[in-house]
């Protein structure tokens, strides 16, 4: 199947409105040519996964499209807008929000400063105690520092964040890396109930078993590009495809 | 004991002057990590600015202290904005030898034009004379630095350490590329930043101006003793910048009468300890 078929294929089963489009999208580190013409979409309310090998190009995806690879080329579209050659301040303020894999927790802050960074971009962000509704540990440690924080509590803190801002399109890039299997379980209520509430998720995942409770469709990434793509629905009749893909 | 008050006196001055440089050097350092070498020719150019206004705008003291740093800070925005900005990533050499260049550049010009002795700028009139404490004579214009400095110091911390404001400008020296990807312009506050460290600067060669005269070497006599301050304070910690200054001039005020030989070194003397013992400075993180 030619790429930017896979990018349509699936998306075309799903019910909301194309809210992401990449086209074509290539990135580089310096000299190293790290993304080799991405094609996929997402829809509005959607939870769409990126699967792929470590090093296949899935965080640089979620970069290249927040605007923080320095070298990007093809076409990024955000609500029809294109956003290739924006800055990623003026990107976050359209409303997309990231969550990094390394959780960027920053340790001159206390978690209420960290909770608090990121500026409100548009309305329609989770007030505060809908946010310590679904993460009750960070209510108790406002005052610590950020980086004290166990594992777990650092990766509520990062998404917990970029819930308040508004932002509608959130990125998250390996949320459940080295986390405890109760604490994955919590991060997959929490994306759940993201989505019953409208929010439109990128998700990049190494565990397609956590991933699989979560998500609609799945794309999977290897050596830069996208060269597969099918949704929740056709999960088991790829499963042979899927470890072959990913190694397991 | 008069000449020891007197000494303690010279040393909260000094210290002022330390502690308001060190203070720019830190916030400077800790959000564009440049070693700005061209700190003491911006002071000196606060001294300037506050002389030309007087001499040839009429506008007076209190004025100054309002425009000077202001002036110069819009001076240091534009160096960051066309040069600076183009170091990022870089080594720390890059930045200091560009910084480095422009104070000797900037120095030069100054001396060119107004050579090397002093001109006079009169203490105003409001600050003119002293208290009798009992204990000393306190001239007012020395006692209103001190406490002005402090005032001024405090209320840098507190934008850094307390606001809304100081928390962006904390987390973007941590990364600032997530900050950016947050939706804060971070280009626009580093250089703010540098306008802010530059008017502190400025500010500290308008308060010094009454006291050590209008010199264009003014800043490069005194950048090398408050380089040591930051090294000994961390470099980057901005109250320990502020602590260590106004304790350095207290220091060197009493190696001043109980050992005037040491007076000049022991500052220095002061920052091989440290290093030698916390190489990050008494209140600096390791990196």
């Amino acid at each position: 199947m030619p790429d930017t078929a896979i990018a349509e294929a699936p998306a075309k089963a799903a019910t909301g409105g194309n809210i992401l489009q990449v086209r074509n999208l290539e990135a580089w580190y310096g000299e190293s040519h790290i993304l080799h013409g991405i094609n996929f979409d997402v829809n509005a309310g959607e939870v769409v996964t990126l699967l792929g090998r470590n090093g296949a190009g899935k965080t640089t995806t979620l970069k290249s499209i927040m605007g923080i690879i320095g070298k990007r080329t093809g076409s990024v579209k955000f609500n029809t807008q294109e956003i290739i050659r924006a800055t990623s301040d003026k990107i976050a303020r359209m409303g997309i929000a990231f969550c990094p894999e390394e959780r960027g927790i920053f340790s001159s802050l206390d978690v209420r400063e960290n909770l608090m960074l990121p500026p409100v971009v548009r309305e329609g962000g989770l007030p505060l105690d809908q946010i310590f509704d679904l993460f009750p540990n960070l209510k108790e440690r406002l005052n610590s520092q950020g980086t004290k924080l166990s594992g777990g509590e650092q990766q509520m803190l990062a998404i917990a964040r970029i819930l308040r801002t508004g932002a509608s399109f959130l990125m998250l890039d390996e949320p459940t890396e080295g986390l405890a299997p109760v604490i994955i379980q919590q991060i997959g209520h929490t994306i759940a109930r993201l989505k019953k509430e409208g929010f439109t998720i990128l998700l990049v995942e190494q565990n397609f078993r956590f991933a699989s409770t979560v998500a609609d469709r799945y794309y999977v990434v290897e050596h830069g590009k996208i060269i597969d793509g099918f949704s929740n629905a056709e999960l088991a009749a790829n499963m042979d495809k899927l470890h072959t893909y990913l190694g397991v | 004991m008069q000449a020891l008050y007197a000494q303690l006196l010279v040393g909260l001055i000094n210290g002022s002057f330390y502690a308001l440089l060190s203070l720019g050097l830190a916030v400077i350092f800790g959000m564009l990590n440049i070693i700005n070498f061209a700190h003491g020719a911006v002071y000196m150019m606060g001294a300037f600015v506050a002389y030309f206004l007087l001499n040839l705008g009429g506008i007076n003291y209190w004025w100054a202290l309002l425009l000077a740093p202001i002036i110069v800070g819009i001076f240091g925005m534009i160096l960051e904005r066309t040069m600076l900005q183009w170091l990022t990533g870089l080594d720390h050499l890059y930045g200091l030898l560009l910084t480095f260049g422009i104070a000797l550049i900037v120095q030069g010009v100054f001396q060119n034009y107004f050579g090397s002795s002093g001109l006079p700028y009169a203490i105003p009139d409001q600050l003119r004379g002293g208290m009798n404490l009992g204990f000393m004579f306190l001239p007012v214009y020395r006692g209103w630095v001190v406490v002005f400095s402090l005032v001024v110091c405090l209320a840098t911390w507190f934008l850094i350490e307390k606001t809304q404001l100081g928390a962006y400008l904390r987390a973007a020296t941590e990364n600032p590329t997530l900050v950016r990807a947050f939706g804060i312009n971070v280009p626009r506050m580093i250089t703010l930043t540098y306008g802010l460290g530059v008017g502190l600067a400025a500010l500290a060669g308008v308060l010094s101006a009454p006291i050590n005269q209008v010199r264009p070497l003014m800043g490069a006599d005194l950048i090398i003793v408050v380089f040591a301050v930051v090294v000994i304070g961390g470099m980057g910690s901005i109250m320990g910048s502020i602590i260590t200054g106004f304790a350095l001039g207290v220091i060197e005020g009493l190696t001043k009468y109980f050992y005037p030989e040491a007076s000049n070194t022991v500052v220095f003397v002061l920052m091989v300890l440290v290093l030698l013992v916390k190489p990050t400075g008494l209140t600096g993180r390791a990196a």
